[in-house]
């Protein structure tokens, strides 16, 4: 960095520099430390997803070690996913949010820092543990006892300075965001308190486990995730595009159905239960087609005559999160609703619900958040190129796994019910489709490696930039 | 007007609800749930697990099998067969009421030969019993027959629905979610050979063509063989061991084995019945048994 245009930037950041306490104010340190850290476990993830998936065309792969057979594996890919980075990175914007919406400074940033550190040893404990066999059993709850305790604690952490920060806001009323983000805030403890109570430490008889297992994930992945990732939509839309919010009664409809009827999904029609619960699962299932429509409308309300603004730049990533989560919403419904569907939950269109619903929602939309953040951190260093490609690839791999994994799942569930079709032959037909879901794994891995370099690189760059400007000053005033 | 206390007891409101219907109602219902009789046996089911067995239950979950297999046959419904146990001494009489109600099998020359056997199959639980009622005023001896329908049933993954009396005594309960690979909440029933598992876990291809399982060699171990072979060696040529080198099951392997023979979902239950034979074989076999 040449000196005279470190001068030039040196006036028009030092009102900047002035609010900020040091060269890395301790709420960014919060924010870009869930951020970074989150992203990182995005990456070691899908370097795992990319392993399990090339398992399923050379299953003698890695085979012969232990720690990574296809079973470990693909849960310490998931769990990574889901405890690494959705629930870090997804309090990280629900920070952002909840001072830029409520124009106030972090509460008790020290809570959040503190979070990145148990998040980290959490999801490093989880990661280990799994690969040495210590999962849980519990499908996407596999994290046992003692790193689920640290994700617990984590998130506590991270929430009372979440809580606080919402109390300090300068609006009387509760915004549209900021009522998506309360009510995840004191969600997801409920939730993951009861499963691991339920589940590792007085683990329950029977299939009671099954049950509540099924439960807790409606609630994580559909509500939880729906609440923080629909908040940062109805945030982040119309701030990208420069218009009104959403109106607040279309956006209540929402939040009410998800709330209503999505923490009522969960138990599959196959389940061994009795069959009040899956028959009450379908229900609120169905149901919950009011909430996809409600979203529909909401997101046309936001970016009508936009259509090609909500393309672009961040609200791009909103816009893709937005049609994957309606998109998410169809595959749930179709099993329940189609005449002797029930059994697709048991192919591959799970997995490709459950990817686009996580990754292809939940993430996409993290990512716009995270990119909005790091340019406004640093508006000089964030390349605009980066995000993107990385949209572009994320975009792009995520349908490269979904749409061949749904219809690997179809192709599964018509030759399945034919007994005639060897189970072998059922299998060898998903092959195809699998291989190209690789492609989309491999893909989705690239993706994830540009989005924490482009945090760390920016990051860096920003702090030299600062820390010059600095050591500037300090040599000016020195001189005079 | 403040939405926050609004907002917050709203959604407490709603997650309370979930949380009963999904926690506490199937804490209770299912969490004391406690073991049943079969019928008509009355035999108690289901019967905690074998030790080495329950070892095998800890190898499936550190492994992550159920990342490929369910645990949960579905079923479609249940269909009626009539069963002649007994022709009776009446043979004209016999002839006739078969006629009358089976005009294929009557035409047979050898139609009352190798009871017991199915007079009718597939049919609804009335007509089965117009069927008995007739038969039986014959002279001989029937009676219907329940038999669970669905593709799961088709393929011989297992007599009757999974229900939740089948994971009674399982911790953690591992139902799975997917299927990549074949069900096995009876694969002891149809392969209660241990060898055969063992056999399959270090080298699947070998075993079952065409197989997408991984091999879990990491469950053996491999070494040269010693003054004289192991016992417990796996037969070489089988799983393609090169001279000189033998291939023992560690514990893991066994107990995952032992584990895999525990797993026979067999009993009839009152809510989830079908008929078993009493005495005599069961006079319809399910479909040729695959992996």
């Amino acid at each position: 960095m040449s000196a005279s245009v470190t001068v030039v930037k040196t006036e028009a950041v030092s009102s900047k520099a002035e609010e900020a306490a040091g060269l890395l104010p301790v709420e960014w340190l919060a924010m870009l430390g869930l951020f970074i850290t989150a992203a990182f476990w995005l990456v070691l993830s899908s370097g795992l997803a990319l392993v399990s998936s090339i398992k399923f065309h050379s299953p003698a792969f890695l085979a012969d070690t232990a720690w990574l057979t296809y079973g470990r594996a693909r849960a310490a890919s998931s769990n990574l996913l889901l405890y690494g980075f959705c629930v870090p990175g997804g309090m990280g914007v629900a920070l952002w949010i909840l001072m830029r919406s409520g124009r106030a400074a972090l509460q008790l940033p020290v809570m959040g820092v503190l979070s990145v550190l148990l998040f980290n040893l959490g999801a490093l404990m989880g990661l280990l543990g799994i690969l040495r066999g210590d999962a849980s059993g519990h499908v996407d709850f596999e994290f046992p006892g003692y790193a689920a305790a640290f994700v617990f604690l984590g998130f506590v952490a991270v929430g009372v300075s979440a809580a606080l920060t919402l109390h300090s806001r300068r609006n009387a009323d509760l915004s549209v965001p900021q009522w998506h983000l309360l009510a995840s805030v004191f969600w997801f403890p409920w939730i993951y308190s009861t499963a691991v109570l339920l589940l590792l430490l007085m683990p329950l008889r029977g299939m009671a486990q099954a049950v509540v297992s099924w439960w807790f994930s409606a609630n994580f992945q559909l509500v939880w995730m729906g609440l923080v990732g629909l908040g940062a939509a109805f945030y982040l839309l119309p701030k990208a595009l420069g218009r009104e919010p959403a109106s607040r009664n279309l956006a209540l409809f929402c939040f009410w159905s998800l709330i209503l009827f999505g923490s009522w999904t969960g138990v599959p029609q196959t389940a061994s239960v009795p069959a009040w619960l899956p028959a009450l699962s379908a229900a609120a299932t169905f149901v919950s087609a009011v909430l996809y429509l409600g979203v529909l409308v909401a997101w046309r309300e936001m970016a009508r005559g936009a259509c090609r603004e909500s393309w672009r730049g961040a609200a791009a990533f909103v816009s893709f999160g937005l049609s994957a989560f309606l998109i998410s919403g169809i595959l749930s419904i179709v099993p329940v609703a189609a005449e002797r569907g029930e059994l697709l939950s048991f192919t591959w269109a799970g997995l490709a619900r459950t990817q686009l619903l996580v990754y292809g929602f939940f993430g996409m939309i993290l990512f716009g958040c995270m990119h909005a953040a790091i340019a406004e951190f640093a508006p000089d260093a964030a390349s605009p190129r980066v995000p993107r490609a990385q949209f572009w690839l994320a975009g792009l791999g995520i349908a490269l796994l979904v749409l061949p994994l749904a219809g690997a799942g179809v192709m599964q569930l018509v030759k399945m019910r034919n007994p005639d079709i060897a189970f072998v032959d059922v299998s060898k037909s998903t092959l195809h489709f699998l291989r190209l879901s690789t492609m989309g794994d491999l893909l989705i891995l690239v993706a994830n490696a540009l989005l924490l370099v482009h945090l760390i690189s920016t990051v860096a760059k920003a702090l030299r930039v600062k820390a010059v400007e600095s050591l500037a000053s300090v040599m000016a005033e020195v001189k005079s | 007007m403040r939405y926050g206390p609004l907002v917050f007891f709203a959604a407490f409101l709603a997650l309370a609800g979930s949380w009963y219907g999904f926690v506490v109602k199937p804490a209770f219902q299912l969490g004391h749930m406690q073991p049943t009789n079969a019928v008509p046996a009355g035999a108690a089911y289901p019967v905690a697990r074998a030790g080495l067995a329950r070892q095998g239950l800890e190898v499936y979950r550190a492994n992550g099998c159920y990342q490929c297999h369910t645990k949960q046959v579905a079923q479609e419904g249940a269909v009626f067969e009539v069963i002649l146990r007994d022709a009776g001494t009446n043979p004209p009489s016999m002839e006739a009421a078969i006629k009358h109600l089976a005009p294929k099998l009557a035409s047979q020359p050898d139609a009352l030969q190798g009871l017991p056997k199915p007079v009718l199959k597939g049919v609804g639980k009335d007509e089965a019993d117009r069927a008995v009622k007739l038969l039986n005023a014959s002279g001989g001896k029937a009676a219907p027959w329940v038999v669970a329908t669905g593709p799961d049933m088709d393929r011989g993954w297992g007599k009757r629905r999974s229900v939740a009396e089948d994971f009674l005594y399982d911790d953690p309960v591992m139902p799975g979610a997917q299927r990549a690979g074949p069900d096995l909440a009876n694969v002891g029933l149809r392969q209660p050979d241990l060898n055969w598992h063992l056999r399959h876990f270090y080298a699947p291809t070998a075993v079952v063509k065409g197989s997408m399982m991984p091999p879990y060699r990491y469950l053996f171990e491999k070494r040269r063989i010693g003054r004289q072979p192991s016992s417990n060696a796996l037969p070489a040529r089988e799983i393609g061991i090169e001279a000189g080198y033998e291939v023992v099951p560690r514990p893991e392997a066994v107990a995952l084995a032992a584990y895999m023979i525990s797993l026979r979902a067999d009993a009839p239950l009152f809510s989830a019945p079908f008929s078993v034979a009493s005495g005599a074989p069961a006079p319809s076999q399910p479909q040729a048994q695959k992996e």
